[in-house]
């Protein structure tokens, strides 16, 4: 029932999503077809499926092991924005240098930017109890508006006709295609790696456990001596770094600059890829993919039946809620008893 | 200029005050709603759709209400009826009026209604210092009239109390024969009707244009200031006010072209005063979440 009950979610959303967008006046089996299956039909698609799945899932890991420990870092989305900040930071100065090394240290830079900027509301949340949800998110706001300040100002790139966006990264600033002429980049396999030590870490460590009892009982927590302070920092810093690292990814990579587009979104869609993954590695790589299917497949149907861009997040959006209703599958067995008279 | 200043900060403070007001009542009852973005959202493209093809921006302010109600009903089935997470139900519901409404209102950006005029006759309002009491429009005597109402409701009557008993003991409520989840069903309709209202205001008061997102996470906003007003309506008054207060002055700074501080500096401070104020907050009160609502969050069965 664990597993089935993403997929129901995502069969009602198919569903509902062709009611919804038949209803609106669009080809809403077509639309269906081209964000559901088309993307994982046609191989040419599987690219560009992976290259939005790797943020997603790396993002998702981090902000999944945080929930099970009730720790609601909803501000990955910003942690990803200063990840790719500090990156670029890195790249700005070494940019007339060469060397292995700038790819790494930007990397750094990156997990040391997202977890700088996760370690605002642990602060908070532990010293002082104060929501790591509100001040998460508002800490978004100011990421975007810091990247803005920056690629506008003092990042601007000297030589860019006054567009407000920094220098294009040099050859050793920028992520390695792992399969030659296509655009998979070294995150990829970067973000499985990391999908398989978070799953060994939850399932076969202390620290994994740790993390699923003070979330269940944060009592039982206490007598065991796990510390649930402990598991806020450990847990926002560890989703911090990998939103960060996703970010620098994403700006070393597909981007190889930044620019005002760069906040995409990519950090709250992680929200319902960590949902989608029942909070687990695994799920999670496969919530990735399913959810980096959409986008490519919003693009299509974006041609092939002239639906809005804005009809992705729809979809995303009742995917969500499909798979909360669809959890009392799984929380709850359905009775059917006779009212008493 | 300084009419200007009271009258803009008035306009800027009215929805996070109606936002927020609405959360206050459904936290009362022991629901955490975070949806309250998106249910501005579809609010204010609710409202804006009505109102460019009805040509009234009336009709449009019904609309914005009753889109935040339908808004508030997903949440409450998933949260109420089937028990879902409440912050991850609340999450959804903002994801869903970020999409619902760029997708309708993908067709109306850049587009323009008739804006909310004031409700008392122009020559009311001639006079500078009378425009200051007769220029509004309808929203924010509303905003305000609602405040009084709802301090009164809880505090004084029989119907506070219930509400107020739900929050903070479900289990006894209920033993007592109150219906827990239609009360909460209740309150939660309630704040999205407010969120609505304050979705409206973005779309058919403030600029009466359509742009994506227009909300900017004043939703989030309206969230925190509930826990600063200590779940008080009075104190929630004053915070709604104060925040209209700094948004006026990042809006008077951006006019005023203030050289040595950047724009984008200037879009922070909301954002940054909001976390100040929850710093301070709980600062001031060290025993941390006291005041909220005991049951708040909490999902409740009746068997």
């Amino acid at each position: 029932m664990l597993a089935l009950s993403p997929m129901i979610a995502i069969g009602a959303t198919m569903l509902l999503g062709m009611i919804v967008f038949t209803a609106m006046g669009y080809d809403g089996f077509h639309a269906v077809e081209s964000i559901f299956l088309t993307p994982f039909l046609e191989p040419q698609r599987w690219a560009d499926i992976g290259v939005k799945a790797a943020p997603l899932v790396m993002i998702a890991l981090g902000l999944a092991i945080g929930f099970r420990a009730n720790v609601w870092n909803i501000g990955a989305e910003g942690q990803y924005v200063m990840g790719a900040v500090a990156g670029t930071g890195v790249a700005l100065l070494t940019y007339d240098m060469s060397g292995w090394w700038i790819l790494p240290a930007m990397a750094l830079a990156g997990i040391l930017g997202g977890m700088a900027w996760a370690a605002i509301p642990a602060l908070l949340r532990v010293k002082l109890q104060v929501s790591e949800i509100l001040t998460s998110l508002m800490l978004t706001y100011v990421a975007v508006q810091l990247l803005y300040f920056l690629v506008r100002g003092p990042w601007k790139d000297p030589d860019g006709f006054n567009f407000p966006q920094t220098r294009m990264f040099t050859a050793d600033q920028t992520l390695p295609t792992v399969i030659e002429g296509t655009l998979v980049h070294l995150g990829i396999p970067v973000a499985l790696i990391i999908a398989a030590i978070a799953w060994l870490t939850m399932e076969k460590t202390t620290a994994g456990y740790a993390v699923k009892v003070v979330g269940l009982a944060p009592a039982a927590a206490r007598h065991g001596g796990f510390s649930a302070a402990r598991t806020t920092w450990a847990t926002m810093l560890l989703g911090g770094g990998l939103a960060g690292l996703a970010g620098l990814f994403e700006a070393a990579g597909p981007f190889g600059q930044l620019t005002p587009q760069f906040p995409v979104g990519y950090g709250f869609t992680a929200i319902i890829v960590a949902f989608l993954g029942r909070l687990s590695p695994p799920g999670i790589v496969f919530g990735g993919i399913v959810l980096a299917g959409s986008y490519v497949g919003g693009e299509i149907a974006q041609s092939t039946v002239r639906l809005p861009q804005a009809a992705t997040g729809m979809f995303q959006a009742l995917l969500l809620f499909m798979l909360l209703a669809t959890d009392v599958l799984v929380t709850w067995r359905i009775a059917w008893k006779r009212r008493a008279a | 200029m300084l009419v200007s200043i009271v009258m803009t900060l008035v306009a800027a403070s009215t929805p996070l005050l109606l936002a927020a007001l609405g959360e206050l009542v459904a936290e009362k009852a022991g629901v955490l709603n975070l949806g309250v973005e998106g249910m501005m959202l579809c609010g204010a493209v609710a409202g804006f759709s009505v109102a460019f093809s009805t040509g009234s921006t009336g009709a449009g302010v019904v609309a914005a209400a009753g889109a935040g109600i339908a808004a508030a009903m997903i949440f409450a089935v998933l949260a109420l009826s089937l028990m879902a997470n409440q912050v991850a139900t609340g999450l959804a519901l903002t994801i869903f009026g970020i999409g619902a409404s760029s997708l309708v209102g993908a067709g109306f950006v850049g587009r323009t209604v008739e804006r909310l005029g004031p409700v008392f006759p122009a020559a009311l309002s001639q006079h500078p210092l009378l425009r200051i009491v007769f220029g509004h429009d309808i929203l924010v005597y509303l905003s305000l009239a609602l405040v009084a109402g709802v301090s009164f409701v809880l505090s004084r009557t029989r119907a506070g109390l219930i509400l107020r008993a739900v929050g903070e003991n479900d289990a006894s409520a209920h033993a007592i024969g109150y219906p827990v989840v239609a009360i909460r069903y209740g309150a939660v309709a309630f704040g999205g009707a407010l969120a609505g209202l304050a979705g409206a205001c973005f779309s058919l008061a403030l600029t009466p244009m359509w742009a994506d997102r227009l909300t900017a996470g004043r939703g989030w906003i309206a969230l925190a200031l509930v826990v600063f007003s200590a779940w008080k309506p009075g104190r929630l008054l004053i915070g709604a006010y104060l925040f209209g207060a700094v948004m006026t002055l990042e809006l008077q700074a951006k006019a005023a072209g203030v050289a040595w501080l950047a724009p984008e500096v200037l879009a922070m401070t909301p954002y940054l005063a909001t976390i100040a104020v929850l710093t301070m907050m709980s600062l001031g009160r060290r025993t941390g979440r006291l005041d909220a609502p005991a049951c708040l969050g909490k999902p409740f069965s009746a068997s």
